[in-house]
């Protein structure tokens, strides 16, 4: 009886995963398995040849435009990661640690209100407030403060810093903000009690606790930002283009599948070992990993 | 009594309108096991956090040691505290738990680890300094949070519900040891309880609290035998309340009859008219024979038998009356006991009735 039942629950249970397993397979597994089969051919103008050669990794690998555009995305993706966690973390701080718990709710909602609209329509609304006649610039200008209109805010890494930090910063609050929800008060009352100051405290007991959200933050933020392609596209110019940029330009205008294949599969190992250097040093940097 | 070394002078304090401590003073004397009890919401745990340094209040001075405390945040106090949730920090082992508080002392990276060892076998932990705080029950947290406050020497440990987690066999064994270590140490112990058995038990001395005012102070025994009003008598112990009407010294209690009691039975004082009296359990017995020469008793029919093993509480009701008095009988072979239903005769003694 006791196995029939449990036969029974393994079925349900399966026949419950499968819809989401085969939504991952053929749309995850899938496309994954054929991007790394390709990296692997090579093309010959119009034919694709699969005979297997390691010659795309190697060049990824030697050409400096390639090793400088990773090299880019991973440092912008760095920066970015940086700047939105370091400017998050205040804002959940302060809504988890001095806003009434009865409007925390409308709070969160605020916050996440500009999200309401295209991620395309915000790029966008970056180039007109950065923009070489844009509200800063302008602004700027009415004030007296500036002669020129500043050339260094837009079309250049600075502005993809600018925009993609804006973009993210809700996924970096709310992971750190469900952290610092999430301990207790009365550790923090008990630091203060064994004599730490406040500033002590929050390096002692605060800020540790809350390392798993800073964690989660970094690593939500981190991995999309290092591919991403509308940002470097739209406020990048041609210093601030990234690999996502080269990678479309393989497959799409020079019909080069294998090499961009190459190049993605090279992008997503960067940022699997730096999520890992993340995950594992931060852990341990916060006592966490027991 | 030495000199007080908490002093406490008409703190008030409110939280969003309502009042947590109104106008209260209180002397707590060096060494002392001093216990603040009442029920929920009375504003012992206010008062207590206003000691630590956790709540500010709005009118009064607070003297910790000889030295005012206004301004003086919580880790710059003479006072370690005992949380009720024990907030054992869960990134850091038992050691790092017990010796948090000792990264501000001068003494060596040893001189640290061997007192944070001393400190965990204090209270029969010696040794687990490397286990994981999550790896603890429930007792062992409550002895590495007494630890982690002990090790710094406080002048006054705070001790907010303690006990209140721990089941009741446990609750016993630490009210045991809580004691035991108060006397090793000779520090000034503050206990915040609602269980009045467990205040009975550990304190030198008691505050009784309602609404955030302090109805009485007094040693345990006192507190009991001459509670000062009929709140505190309710509070503390079981009472039964009979009414009663008073005429200078003779007072005439329904069921009971006419005796004449003495003003130190009456913390009001004897007024003539209606009045309520109270009196202990134990201060009734149930009799076998009839009552003898001179003892009082009264008649009555059991409606509710209680048993605890050792001893059984009767309710009973009071011919003529509608009111019921609790009875406690010592269950010894031999002894008297009765049935619910049963008719009874109930001796009861003049000189341990109160007045309210």
């Amino acid at each position: 009886m006791a196995t029939g039942a449990s036969r029974a629950d393994r079925t349900r249970g399966r026949l419950l995963v499968a819809p989401p397993f085969l939504f991952a397979l053929l749309l995850l597994a899938v496309p994954l398995t054929v991007i790394v089969l390709f990296s692997f051919w090579s093309q010959d103008f119009l034919t694709l040849d699969r005979t297997f050669t390691l010659a795309n990794y190697r060049e990824a690998l030697t050409d400096p435009l390639y090793r400088q555009l990773l090299f880019r995305s991973v440092w912008i993706a760095a920066t970015v990661t940086a700047v939105t966690v370091i400017l998050a973390y205040p804002v959940a701080y302060f809504l988890s640690f001095h806003v009434p718990p009865a409007s925390k709710g409308l709070w969160l909602f605020l916050i996440t209100i500009p999200f309401w609209t295209s991620y395309l329509i915000r790029v966008f609304l970056w180039k007109v407030i950065l923009g070489f006649n844009g509200v800063l610039n302008t602004t700027l200008e009415t004030l007296g403060l500036i002669d020129a209109p500043l050339s260094w805010v837009l079309y250049n890494a600075t502005s993809v810093v600018i925009t993609l930090a804006h973009a993210f910063a809700p996924f970096a609050i709310l992971p750190i903000f469900v952290a610092l929800e999430r301990i207790d008060r009365s550790l923090i009352e008990a630091s203060r009690d064994l004599g730490e100051s406040r500033l002590t405290t929050f390096l002692r007991v605060t800020l540790p606790l809350s390392m798993g959200g800073i964690v989660a933050a970094i690593l939500i933020v981190f991995i999309p930002t290092v591919g991403d392609y509308i940002t470097p596209r739209l406020v990048g110019g041609p210093d601030g283009l990234m690999i996502a940029n080269m990678i479309q330009t393989q497959f799409l205008r020079l019909n080069n599948a294998p090499m961009g294949a190459a190049l993605s599969v090279l992008a997503m190992l960067s940022v699997g070992f730096v999520a890992a250097i993340v995950v594992l040093g931060l852990r341990r940097v916060a006592g966490l990993g027991r | 009594m030495k000199r007080p070394i908490v002093e406490l002078r008409d703190i008030h304090k409110n939280f969003d309108g309502e009042q947590a401590l109104d106008d209260l003073s209180l002397d707590i004397a060096e060494g002392e096991f001093f216990s603040l009890l009442g029920p929920s919401g009375c504003g012992k745990t206010t008062l207590l956090r206003t000691i630590a340094g956790f709540e500010q209040p709005e009118r009064g001075t607070l003297t910790l040691d000889g030295k005012p405390m206004e301004g003086v945040q919580a880790n710059r106090r003479p006072t370690n505290m005992v949380f009720q949730s024990y907030a054992i920090f869960p990134h850091l082992d038992v050691a790092r738990n017990v010796g948090f508080g000792l990264r501000r002392s001068r003494l060596s990276a040893s001189e640290k680890s061997n007192a944070v060892e001393e400190a965990l076998q204090m209270v029969g932990l010696g040794g687990f300094g490397k286990r994981a705080a999550h790896a603890l029950s429930g007792g062992q947290r409550q002895r590495v949070a007494l630890a982690r406050a002990l090790i710094l020497k406080p002048r006054v440990l705070l001790l907010d519900e303690p006990m209140s987690a721990l089941d009741r066999k446990l609750r016993e064994t630490m009210q045991d040891e809580l004691r035991r270590l108060q006397r090793q140490v000779g520090i000034t112990f503050i206990l915040v309880t609602h269980d009045q058995e467990e205040a009975l038990i550990m304190s030198d001395r008691i505050a009784v609290m309602f609404d955030g005012r302090i109805a009485q102070v007094a040693a345990p025994g006192e507190l009991y035998l001459r509670p000062a009003s009929r709140r505190v008598a309710q509070f503390i112990g079981m009472m039964s309340f009979l009414p009663a009407r008073l005429r200078g010294r003779e007072i005439e209690v329904d069921g009971f009859g006419r005796t004449d009691v003495s003003e130190r039975q009456a913390p009001g004082g004897l007024k003539d008219g209606p009045a309520e009296v109270g009196i202990r359990p134990e201060m009734m017995s149930l009799l076998s024979e009839p009552p003898s020469q001179g003892q009082r008793a009264a008649s009555g029919r059991v409606s509710e038998v209680t048993y605890y093993g050792d001893m059984s509480y009767y309710a009973v009701m009071l011919d003529g009356t509608d009111r019921t008095v609790t009875v406690s009988m010592k269950n010894l072979p031999g002894g008297v006991t009765a049935e619910r239903g049963e008719a009874v005769t109930v001796s009861w003694d003049p000189g341990s009735l109160m007045i309210f």
